[in-house]
């Protein structure tokens, strides 16, 4: 197993390559360094020195084949460099400031969710064929088709504002963290109620009908046992590849909630980044986000083969 | 004469090519067993003929919001759309109203309306419902347009990293992985970034992300066809490997492929809010149900509380995605039943 993870690890080196080859090649494609000089000098005419100055700090004036060479060592060593915008501050720093609140929000609607998702899905199981397990099921469709956005505006509007349960934004350190990041996870987990559900449920369904099944419930075991023990076991190879291919919609959700519910994350620098067009941020946080969804791919794998026996590693 | 000459534009005989092909495409599909089956299958089921007049009126506004004409030289092109509220006498007001109102809200000293307004105006003073109708053009062409681009990228590159494996498959499967390790969200930003805004770039950016999906599926697909008897027997025959492709293999993935960008392609309408909201999303000016929502933000914290705009763009949208969600489930059932969903 050890080898196979190894492996693993040195497969993501070309493909975290491949990512910085594609952003870079995006960027060249579209913005000349001139233009971006312009926009980011704070000086409402700059002169031609001035964007000299400007590209040599940023590293703009070097031959493309280095630039490509030095970003993508700085991006593999965690070297971010400075931010395109004004005052170019430093993007590790910020990072550093950052990571936590978007870690707490991210982890903690991925487990509530996983945890809602899965009980759900087995209590409609349970139900299966009657107009309880229609009823829901047509209920996962109909949250399905609400917007991510409507769910926020509305969890506010109803927690925040006229419950008064949550307070609507903001974002303090610490323990009084929790107090903030409530509602965040609540809106998370509502707004990814549906889509989930109904596909565990399906899952559910296809070891329903299997052989060990019909042994256990033939033995009399009761069937609540055989659902929550026997089948949950089973059903837990699916469910895991599912939620592992949520952790880059793990990032879709922090975007819009830190930004919306105004708290100072990952997300949040990244729609400021987008607002003063840095893409020298954005780049960074592309990285990070396809190396986050690399460990969570590799994860997975190992996971499978901690949970389900037949699974072997090679 | 003018009016009929600014009639004849391209972007007025898109939407005409675009429906003709769609209805040549179902008579052709209705000759062959398959389809005329699932054909029957769907009449069978009330709730998928329901959702697909209702994503026919949204389709047929929209279509009514693409053909525009001038009616002199010096002023813009109107769409019909547009035509048919000027003609209501649909007109605009100072600020905000409510529905059926006969005053302004939010205004010092309210004034008397112009005219009738049955969901209200929003904060410039255009009647919410013609504004509602106007998204109906950009959800359609977000959904269809990025379909459009995604297929012929996912079929290509899945089909061949499918049938030829080797260095092909590394190849392509090298790209996926690159472009799926990247969360579609930051990609989507990047891309935006670059391009900037409009429609179309919305379409590219949502089409760059999509393709992986479909083209690991695809791939998969490809994979089985491949070693059957079927392909084995036109090998024999001596058919090329293009024919192959297009004429044996291609017919046997198009199930899978319509399910999936039936069912992709509510998920592409909802996209537009996300990146609306994100500042990233259509250019203000152009319908839009993001940019609605969006707005509604800053409504919801003023009082009296403007809730016409938020409840008639999410209502519209929800419908839309709705009967696209239940059409695409009752397609797949009646396409493929081992696939259903119980």
């Amino acid at each position: 197993m050890i080898g196979y993870i190894i492996r693993r690890v040195l497969y993501a080196v070309p493909i975290l390559i491949g990512v910085c080859l594609f952003t870079f090649v995006l960027f060249y494609l579209t913005t000349s360094p001139q233009d971006l000089a312009r926009r980011n000098l704070s000086a409402k005419n700059p002169t031609p020195q001035q964007i000299k100055d400007w590209e040599h700090t940023h590293g703009y004036d070097q031959p493309k084949w280095k630039q490509f060479v030095r970003t993508t060592e700085g991006l593999f060593l965690f070297r971010f460099g400075k931010s395109d915008g004004v005052g170019g501050q430093r993007i590790i720093t910020r990072i550093k400031q950052s990571w936590l609140p978007s870690f707490e929000i991210a982890s903690l609607s991925f487990i509530a969710s996983l945890l809602v998702n899965l009980t759900a899905a087995l209590v409609i199981a349970y139900f299966r064929g009657t107009y309880f397990d229609s009823a829901a099921t047509t209920l996962c469709v109909i949250m399905m088709s609400i917007t991510y956005l409507l769910y926020i505006i509305v969890g506010q509007y109803t927690l925040g504002r006229l419950m008064r349960i949550t307070p609507v934004g903001g974002y303090l350190p610490g323990w009084q963290s929790l107090h903030f990041i409530m509602l965040p996870v609540v809106v998370a987990v509502v707004a990814g109620f549906a889509s989930d559900t109904r596909l565990y449920r399906t899952f559910i369904l296809d070891e329903i009908n299997q052989d060990y099944v019909r042994t256990a419930r033939a033995k009399g075991i009761s069937e609540s046992r055989v659902l929550f023990i026997h089948v949950l076991k089973n059903a837990a190879v699916p469910v895991i590849t599912n939620t592992v291919s949520a952790i880059p919609g793990l990032f879709l959700g922090s975007v819009l909630l830190e930004n919306f519910f105004n708290i100072p994350g990952l997300g949040n620098y990244l729609v400021d980044a987008i607002n003063n067009q840095d893409f020298a941020v954005v780049r960074a946080n592309v990285f990070i986000g396809a190396l986050v969804t690399i460990i969570g791919f590799i994860m997975t794998d190992v996971g499978y083969a901690l949970a389900d026996p037949r699974v072997r590693l090679e | 004469m003018y009016v009929l000459k600014s009639l004849l534009t391209i972007s007025n005989a898109l939407p005409v090519l675009v429906a003709a092909t769609f209805i040549f495409a179902l008579t052709r599909m209705k000759k062959q067993p398959l389809w005329a089956e699932a054909f029957r299958r769907i009449g069978r089921n009330k709730l998928a003929i329901v959702s697909l007049v209702v994503i026919a009126i949204y389709a047929l506004i929209a279509l009514t919001d693409s053909f525009a004409w001038q009616d002199n030289k010096d002023k813009p092109p109107v769409s019909l759309l547009m035509r048919v509220f000027a003609a209501a006498h649909v007109q605009r007001e100072r600020t905000y109203s409510a529905p059926f109102a006969h005053y302004t809200t939010g205004e010092p000293h309210p004034h008397k309306l112009k005219g009738w307004h049955l969901l209200g105006t929003d904060g410039a003073g255009f009647d919410v419902l013609m504004q509602t109708l106007r998204g109906c053009h950009t959800a359609m062409i977000i959904g269809g347009f990025t379909s459009f681009l995604i297929t012929p990228l996912a079929l290509l590159f899945g089909m061949s990293a499918g049938y030829y494996g080797k260095l092909p498959d590394d190849i392509i499967q090298y790209i996926f992985t690159v472009v799926a390790s990247v969360p579609s969200i930051l990609l989507q930003i990047a891309l935006l970034l670059v391009l900037g805004p409009g429609v179309i770039n919305i379409c590219i950016a949502l089409g760059l992300t999509g393709w992986v999906g479909l083209c690991r599926l695809v791939r998969g697909e490809t994979l089985k066809h491949r070693d059957r008897e079927y392909v084995r027997a036109a090998k024999a025959l001596g058919a090329s490997n293009t024919r192959i492709l297009t004429r044996h293999i291609l017919p046997n993935l198009l199930p899978v492929v319509i399910i999936s960008i039936t069912l992709g392609f509510s998920g592409l309408v909802l996209s537009e809010t996300i990146l609306s909201y994100l500042g990233i999303g259509v250019p203000a000016g152009t319908g839009s149900w993001g940019n609605m929502i969006d707005g509604a933000r800053l409504e919801l914290a003023r009082d009296p509380v403007i809730w016409w705009n938020l409840t008639s763009a999410s209502m519209a949208l929800f419908i839309l995605v709705l009967a696209l969600n239940f059409f695409g489930d009752a397609l797949r059932d009646a396409i493929d039943p081992r696939l259903r969903s119980n």
